[in-house]
């Protein structure tokens, strides 16, 4: 019923090739589940900080092997991979990471900061994330272009939600004012397609591109949509 | 801390304390009955003879073990090798079976948890590495992932209780550090994966030129099943890792090559199919994304409750239904968060209203109690979870076994707590179809700018980001704000119409089929 070749090498010997001619991502792909190539992830870390590049990937990938090896775990590391996930708001990478870091880690003074600045933009409440982050500005500038991407998510939020927005909720949610806010507005009118609207008495409104959450006339009836290859199974029996 | 978490996850049978008992056991004695069975089983392997290997394996195992090792683990190994030629890989296939009978009615010694993991390292090596032309039962096959990433639960759950060792346990948990290590387990199950080329073979079948589907995994051609099928189960044994591990979103990746929306191998054996439903379902849970996880949970509960009769007699039958029952406790948090009753059949709706409606409406209620009922349900509901790291034995030994799952739990009300004040503001958009902020803000008692993150906190919660980036929405009631008024709209989501008619034209394919085959004097 079958016969052993003798000593073979073990699985886990196996995937230990040098990493040489691999990217980080490539060795991702290939090693998940290898101990070798977490230098090279935290490598990876840094250079997406400095870059402005980002892989939720490699960075639970670290994050786990620091799981199974909490010995060698960096909480600098750590703490960039965090605000990186902040920066990628909507999208849940926050709780992604959040789910595989130790509870007495999350005790850090900087990971209780960042946890309470992702409850912030969880719940929408950008007047109190931009008081807290303005108090915690040497744990964020660690990681360029952290504002901005927070900016976008606030934008992403308000245009879910709104069709037309009194100037002053805008300024709140991005912490812009003045002239920066006009500065903003102007881009954002040649760039995305923001409109400005003057009304009597209230100040100026902003109307947002129009989208299927903020609009719901615009979307597509694709629930009934039928993929490809699940109707070529029928196409036997049609044929 | 539910009390309903710490029991076991499956092998409930075993009482907690039951030791081995070897008063009137002799490993070297075996029994007529054994001794036909193997012999015939040997045989039955030898031959091919998949229908016979299944009834042994599923029917007289089980006899046998009620009849003769209720609570005495089968005959070692050494005394059956005799009567079937000492082949080696049937010797590691039994010695997997007396394991998995040891777990399921003793509790293992350390000892034997190792000596499990190395038969299991050999049985794998096998199957990765040597030629096997068996063809095996998929219930078999899968059983094996299973209970490999059983044994490793199992075994990370015992290790973590480190007060209760002894000096002895203690050195020869030090002595053998590779068993049950993350690593190895994680890295079979891949190496599995990688080498049965389970992945292209599921993609070659989507352009015709494979049928591991249509024919169940099965080689009609002479080949064996065993790695492939192996292979594929070990896609869900990632995923069931990965859950117990927290780590959901690389969990449901390891899934991608497997279609969850379609018949497949993994629906052919009970097990698999509630198995990998429930993780998926419980994954996307955590992901926010309730939509999906409510309608798996809804088909797998349904196909339950259809074909629960069938199991009766089945050994997985006691764990068929501690599945469903925890599977309803998911699907009342997920529709407690996300009230899409509209996805919920009406049979699965019904019980579920018997099971938790009274528990649902308190949910509905956000306060202390609120909370601890979601507390409870989780609880009850969730994964075993694991810290897979072994403890540090240079400190004071302290017991870790709870570590992991306070942390999803925490992680998990933290959710529930954001999303508190979403229930209150749904039950005012429900009745208008207008409303100024204003009114809306002094119905709910809060200021116009509390008001507005509420919304946009309703917007951000119910809209979540799926694996390609896209937008998806889990609303059932949706609004947008224009300046200072509130526009509400309920989506009423179109019936779907295209699944059901694939169906019923497959059904009819099958009807004239067997209409032709009657043959008419």
């Amino acid at each position: 019923m079958g016969k052993e070749i003798q000593k073979q090498p073990q699985p886990q010997q196996q995937q230990q090739q040098p990493a040489t001619s691999y990217t980080v991502e490539q060795l991702v792909a290939l090693n998940p589940y290898n101990p070798d190539i977490l230098p090279d992830l935290e490598n990876y870390v840094n250079e997406q900080v400095m870059t402005g590049s980002y892989s939720l990937d490699a960075n639970l990938c670290l994050l786990r092997l620091y799981q199974f090896e909490p010995e060698r775990m960096s909480i600098q590391i750590i703490a960039r991979i965090l605000i990186k996930a902040l920066m990628a708001m909507p999208a849940s990478d926050f709780s992604l990471c959040l789910f595989l870091i130790p509870e007495r880690v999350q005790m850090e003074e900087q990971f209780k900061t960042l946890i309470v600045l992702s409850h912030y933009l969880e719940t929408a409440r950008f007047r109190q994330f931009w008081e807290e982050a303005s108090k915690s500005r040497h744990i964020l500038e660690a990681v360029p272009g952290f504002e901005e991407a927070v900016q976008s998510y606030a934008v992403h939020i308000l245009s879910l939600t709104c069709q037309r927005v009194p100037r002053t909720v805008l300024a709140e949610a991005i912490n812009i004012e003045g002239l920066a806010l006009d500065k903003f507005l102007e881009q954002q009118v040649t760039e995305c397609g923001w409109l400005l609207e003057k009304s009597s008495g209230k100040g100026q409104i902003i109307i947002l591109p129009g989208n299927e959450f903020n609009h719901p006339e615009l979307k597509k009836n694709t629930a009934d949509s039928i993929q490809l290859e699940h109707i070529t199974r029928i196409f036997p029996i049609l044929g | 801390m539910a009390p309903s978490y710490d029991h076991d996850d499956h092998h409930s049978n075993a009482p907690p304390s039951s030791n081995l008992d070897t008063s009137g056991y002799d490993p070297n004695l075996v029994p007529d009955s054994v001794k036909s069975f193997v012999v015939h089983l040997y045989r039955h392997i030898r031959e091919k003879n998949v229908y016979e290997i299944h009834q042994m394996y599923e029917t007289s195992f089980h006899t046998l073990s009620d009849r003769l090792f209720k609570d005495t683990p089968w005959p070692s190994v050494d005394a059956i090798a005799p009567f079937v030629d000492n082949d080696h890989v049937f010797c590691l296939l039994y010695r997997e079976m007396w394991f998995r009978h040891l777990y399921a009615r003793m509790q293992p010694t350390l000892k034997q948890r190792v000596d499990s993991w190395d038969n299991y390292c050999s049985l794998f090596q096998v199957v990765l590495h040597g030629v096997v032309n068996m063809q095996l039962p998929n219930q078999w096959l899968w059983d094996m992932v299973d209970e490999f990433v059983y044994q490793f639960q199992s075994f990370c759950q015992y290790r973590a209780k480190m007060k209760s060792k002894t000096e002895q346990e203690i050195a020869l948990l030090r002595q053998a550090d590779q068993a049950w290590s993350v690593y190895g387990v994680l890295n079979y199950l891949q190496a599995l994966v990688d080498k049965s080329s389970i992945i292209d073979i599921l993609e070659r079948e989507k352009e015709g030129l494979e049928n591991f589907t249509a024919d169940d995994g099965y080689d009609y051609n002479g080949g064996s099943n065993v790695l492939r099928v192996l292979g594929y189960f070990s896609m869900v044994g990632l995923l069931r890792v990965h859950c117990l591990l927290g780590d959901y979103h690389t969990g449901l990746k390891c899934m991608l090559p497997i279609d969850i929306s379609q018949h497949g191998v993994y629906t052919t054996v009970i097990g698999s199919h509630i198995t990998t439903i429930y993780h998926y379902g419980f994954a996307n849970l955590m992901l926010r994304r309730y939509v999906v996880a409510i309608r798996e949970f809804n088909k797998i509960l349904l196909y339950i409750y259809k074909t629960k009769q069938y199991h009766q007699k089945s050994p997985q039958y006691e764990q068929i239904l501690k599945k469903n029952e925890q599977m309803y406790a998911l699907l009342a948090i997920c529709l407690s968060l996300c009230p899409q009753t509209k996805l919920v059949e009406e049979t699965v709706n019904s019980q579920l209203r018997e099971k938790y409606g009274e528990k649902m409406s308190r949910m509905q209620r956000y306060d202390d109690e609120a909370f601890a009922l979601y507390d409870e349900l989780f609880s009850y509901a969730c994964p075993k979870f694991i810290t897979p790291s072994p403890p540090n034995f240079d400190e004071p030994l302290v017991n870790y076994n709870q570590d992991a799952y306070r942390l999803q739990l925490k992680l998990f009300l933290y959710e529930v707590k954001q999303q508190q004040l979403l229930s209150g503001v749904r039950t005012f958009l429900k009745v208008y179809s207008t409303i100024s902020l204003g009114k809306l803000a002094t119905y709910m008692e809060v200021d116009e700018a509390t008001l507005r993150t509420i919304l946009m906190t309703y917007k951000h919660k119910t809209h979540t980001v799926d694996a390609e980036g896209k937008i998806i929405s889990n609303a059932d009631i949706d609004f947008y704000i224009d300046d200072d008024m509130v526009h509400i709209v309920e989506s009423k989501p179109p019936k779907r119409y295209g699944d059901y008619f694939m169906r019923q034209i497959a059904k009819l394919e099958g009807v004239m089929n067997d209409m032709d085959r009657i043959k008419l004097e």
